[in-house]
């Protein structure tokens, strides 16, 4: 199989220099230009100062994955340049200012270096140092022979509400950087930029993280209530649902912490909105005892958890698979909880439609587990079509009921939801309680009331949960189990490995017990791949199928498994063929 | 129209006999009575604690949460149908204890909500701890050389963080507490409504006793818009020195009236279905 080309780009500098703006432009320069695009941003927890990096990986087919090797960098100071040096390959290149006296002298000297007076050029056209990223753009689009009108229109929309001595003062800066290189490194050019096809053929291309999509995904499923307190690496999905609570006439808050998040969540669930929150492992910690009280009293709730590295406040901007144990197990005693887990912001997108409507119908909690590299790391994508989804509540009546029971008993565990003002009375009750909903401690009810709600899971597996995707040949020599964020990474491992399949989980309670159990018993060979110490996942799939995934290749550094490392590992089972 | 007995359930109050939530509880559902409160336009959140069992014994729909969490829950009902009028229901200990960050938050935003204090200066479901309201030296279960703490004053916090209406009652009188329950859920913003509520088993120092002798109500003297004449009267605890009645009353715009989305009705009337989400996708092109 012929080695797919992908460019990778890497922007680098301090926090506040613009690195993660600039490369959210250059990949929507790139994805515009007729490129599929991948994004994965790196930086600490500070807001100023620190090394933030942004990597844009970009290629004619699909990419989905990060690189640890890159083709170019641009270097906006010297930890650029001292943080990188293992990353080059045999051609890489690197480009700076030329005036800040960077020291050099550890790069490998098969970088092509190109210096550049980056400060000189923005000042020439009215700027300074806010402008060096966009005379750098304009200057990398240059020498890979992009097409600076299309980044002249981006930096138009990105500047729109600035005015227009803005917007020229950018598209000024980009040129004078795009200039640059054409006269100076004119024998220096390639083509890897240029455009590909034309702007209309590229006009249903999005390119979007998983925040973004979880809170389009919300509005979309019909979201009326959202409490969510700011924390890594979810906060951008209250700032977008913040933005556009007028225009759509659902409402967001921000609590005083999660406990209120969830809580509040709970109260506006009850009262007949369809309610979200969305926290990360340690807001979830806090919202322990709301997420039971919601599956004991049956208020339906979206709870998107954003993981990121624990324990305490751990890597606070960086990756991990750390807490599905805590989601599956948290809170005392049982209630039947829903979790599901997104691979990618397409997935995160159509999951969390889904989670409005599992919660609705089966009246309990769905929890949605993204994790850091899914909330923040860009992708581009046809745009997301929604066309076929309905907005189902369940069974939900706001009509008077005579002998209304809140929690009457049925078959399939669901009873029929009211909400308060409509004359119909019941107490959603977080002790046990009868089919009103009263307190009750009688052994018959406490059993009875039991039995009905954990029946909803049961139910739910039959009706909607559906078969796990398998990805590559059903007859591979090696097939990989894994989840969240690993998804991207391993498909684009694989591409490179005909003999490779991989098992793709977002369900994991109920669990697809059924279909897990087939493929692995049908394998010649399973590796698991996951981001926690201890191997939360495989410790599940051994739990439900009975089966240990004894080759197991795990991370717990916060970095996302790069593609070269699923591609070794590969190559050491199968004995170095290919 | 409501009347007392629609408003009753099939449990008859498992309070002790003397309990102040007795009394507390006749006087809310006095209130209900008079104005009318019922299924249809009303909806109740309790914490736990004795007084939770309120929801119980009272037949109007509501929501028996967790320990200290009856106001956030309030809260989200309210902004999903400001239309309702919403009483939380909690304790000395769940509003002030575990839910305390709640309730200062609470008072500094105006939702539209009654906050009810029932105030019985200790935990009494568990059998008798300390409270965040019982004086310094209080003999209990959990304090049995005597409280080092220093006691919260709720009306104090509640002026200090913001709220808009703040009143005391006393649960033995119960014709004037009807009356501030009715002047609560009426005042457009968040009240808070102390409802000192003795516990005859475990509490030997607040009892009715103590509150027949030593409480007064403030009367046309007191200027209840008067934030610092408010704070003043708020400190004021003592022997014949235990003021009842509004301690302070200023009108505010309501959280929920400041929210254009629910100008035209609430939340839970309007479709979750929105036109034009498309474009929303279309802005990451």
């Amino acid at each position: 199989m012929s080695k797919q080309e992908v460019l990778t780009i890497k922007i680098a500098g301090q926090a506040g220099q613009g690195i993660k703006s600039s490369g959210i432009l250059l990949a929507k320069f790139a994805k515009r230009s007729g490129y599929n695009v991948f994004n994965y941003i790196e930086y600490p927890s500070i807001i100023r100062g620190g090394h933030n990096v942004m990597q844009i990986n970009i290629s004619l087919d699909e990419v989905t994955g990060p690189s640890y090797k890159i083709d170019f960098l641009i270097a906006l100071n010297q930890d650029s340049i001292d943080f990188h040096l293992d990353e080059y390959k045999e051609n890489s290149s690197v480009l700076y200012d030329s005036e800040t006296n960077l020291d050099l002298s550890k790069l490998p000297e098969n970088v092509s270096k190109y210096p550049l007076p980056l400060l000189d050029l923005a000042r020439e056209c009215g700027g300074s140092e806010l402008h060096i990223n966009t005379v750098a753009l304009g200057a990398l689009i240059g020498l890979k022979s992009g097409d600076i009108e299309v980044l002249k229109v981006l930096l138009k929309e990105e500047f729109e509400d600035k005015g227009e001595n803005v917007i020229k003062l950018n598209q000024d800066a980009a040129e004078k950087g795009y200039s640059f290189v054409l006269d100076k490194y004119k024998d220096d050019l390639t083509d890897k930029l240029k455009h590909v096809q034309s702007l209309n053929e590229t006009k249903d291309r999005i390119l979007i993280n998983g925040n973004e999509a979880v809170a389009l995904g919300a509005i979309r499923a019909g979201l009326q209530f959202a409490a969510i307190y700011p924390m890594s690496p979810i906060s951008n999905i209250l700032h977008v649902l913040a933005k556009y609570q007028e225009e759509y006439g659902y409402v967001y808050k921000q609590p005083e912490d999660e406990i209120s998040a969830i809580n509040m969540s709970i109260g506006a669930s009850f009262a007949g909105a369809r309610a979200m929150t969305a926290t990360s492992g340690g807001g979830f910690c806090l919202m322990g005892e709301g997420y039971g009280l919601a599956g004991i009293a049956e208020v339906p709730l979206v709870i998107v958890e954003g993981m990121r590295g624990g324990p305490g406040t751990g890597l606070p901007t960086w990756s991990e698979q750390g807490d599905l144990r805590m989601v599956l197990h948290m809170h005392q005693g049982d209630f039947p909880r829903i979790v599901l887990a997104a691979g990618d912001p397409q997935e995160a997108y159509y999951l969390t439609l889904a989670a409005f409507n599992l919660a609705e119908r089966y009246q309990t909690t769905v929890v949605l587990l993204i994790d850091k590299n899914i909330c923040e790391n860009d992708q581009s994508y046809p745009i997301f079509d929604s066309k076929e989804y309905v907005v189902d509540r369940g069974k939900f009546s706001v009509d008077k009921i005579e002998d209304y029971k809140r929690y009457e008993l049925s078959a399939d565990g669901i009873s029929i939801r009211s909400i308060p003002g409509v004359g119909n009375f019941f107490i959603a009750n977080s002790d046990e309680h009868n089919e009103y909903g009263y307190s009750s401690e009688e052994i018959d009810n406490r059993n009875s009331q039991m039995n009905k709600r954990m029946k909803k899971l049961e139910t739910c597996a039959s009706t909607d949960m559906p078969p796990q995707t398998l990805y590559g040949s059903k007859d591979a020599d090696v097939t990989i189990i894994s989840w969240g964020s690993n998804k991207g990474s391993i498909l684009q491992a694989i591409k490179e490995h005909e003999n490779v399949n991989y098992l793709h989980i977002t369900w994991m309670n109920p669990f697809p017990t059924g279909q897990i159990k087939k493929v692995l018993e049908e394998s010649k060979h399973v590796l698991g791949v996951e981001a926690s110490f201890s191997a939360q996942f495989l410790g599940l799939v051994k739990e439900k199928t009975g089966i240990e995934v004894k080759d197991k290749l795990l991370k717990y550094d916060g970095r996302p498994f790069y593609t070269h490392e699923i591609q070794q590992k590969i190559d050491s089972i199968l004995g170095g063929k290919k | 129209m409501t009347t007392l007995s629609e408003l009753a359930t099939p449990y008859t109050p498992n309070w002790c006999p003397g309990c102040g939530n007795m009394s507390l509880w006749a006087a809310f559902k006095n209130a209900a009575v008079q104005e009318g409160w019922d299924n249809t336009n009303t909806a109740l959140a309790a914490g736990i604690g004795c007084h939770g069992h309120i929801v119980n014994f009272t037949k109007i729909t509501s929501l028996e949460g967790l320990h200290g969490r009856p106001i956030p829950v309030a809260t989200g009902i309210k902004l999903s149908d400001h239309k309702l009028n919403v009483f939380a229901f909690t304790g000395d200990g769940d509003c002030l204890g575990e839910g305390g960050n709640h309730f200062i938050h609470a008072c500094r935003r105006n939702h539209d909500i009654t906050i009810v204090i029932h105030d019985n200066g200790l935990y009494a479901l568990t059998t008798g701890q300390t409270s965040p309201v019982s004086p310094h030296g209080f003999v209990s279960k959990s304090t049995p050389q005597g409280n080092l703490d220093n006691p919260l004053w709720p009306l104090q916090l509640a002026i200090a963080a913001g709220a808009t209406f703040v009143a005391r009652g006393y649960a033995g009188h119960i014709k004037e507490l009807t009356e501030l329950f009715v002047k609560a859920n009426n005042h457009k913003g968040i009240s808070v409504l102390d409802v000192l509520q003795p516990c005859v088993t475990f509490n030997k120092v607040c009892t009715h006793e103590t509150y027949q002798q030593n409480t007064y109500y403030l009367d046309g003297s007191h200027d209840k818009t008067d934030k610092e004449a408010a704070f003043i009267k708020s400190m004021e605890w003592g022997e014949k020195k235990i003021p009842l009645g509004v301690f302070y009353e200023v009108q505010q715009d309501t959280y929920e009236s400041q929210l254009p989305q629910l100008k035209d009705k609430p939340l839970v009337m309007r479709s979750p279905v929105y036109e034009g989400t498309e474009k929303l996708l279309k802005g990451y092109i």
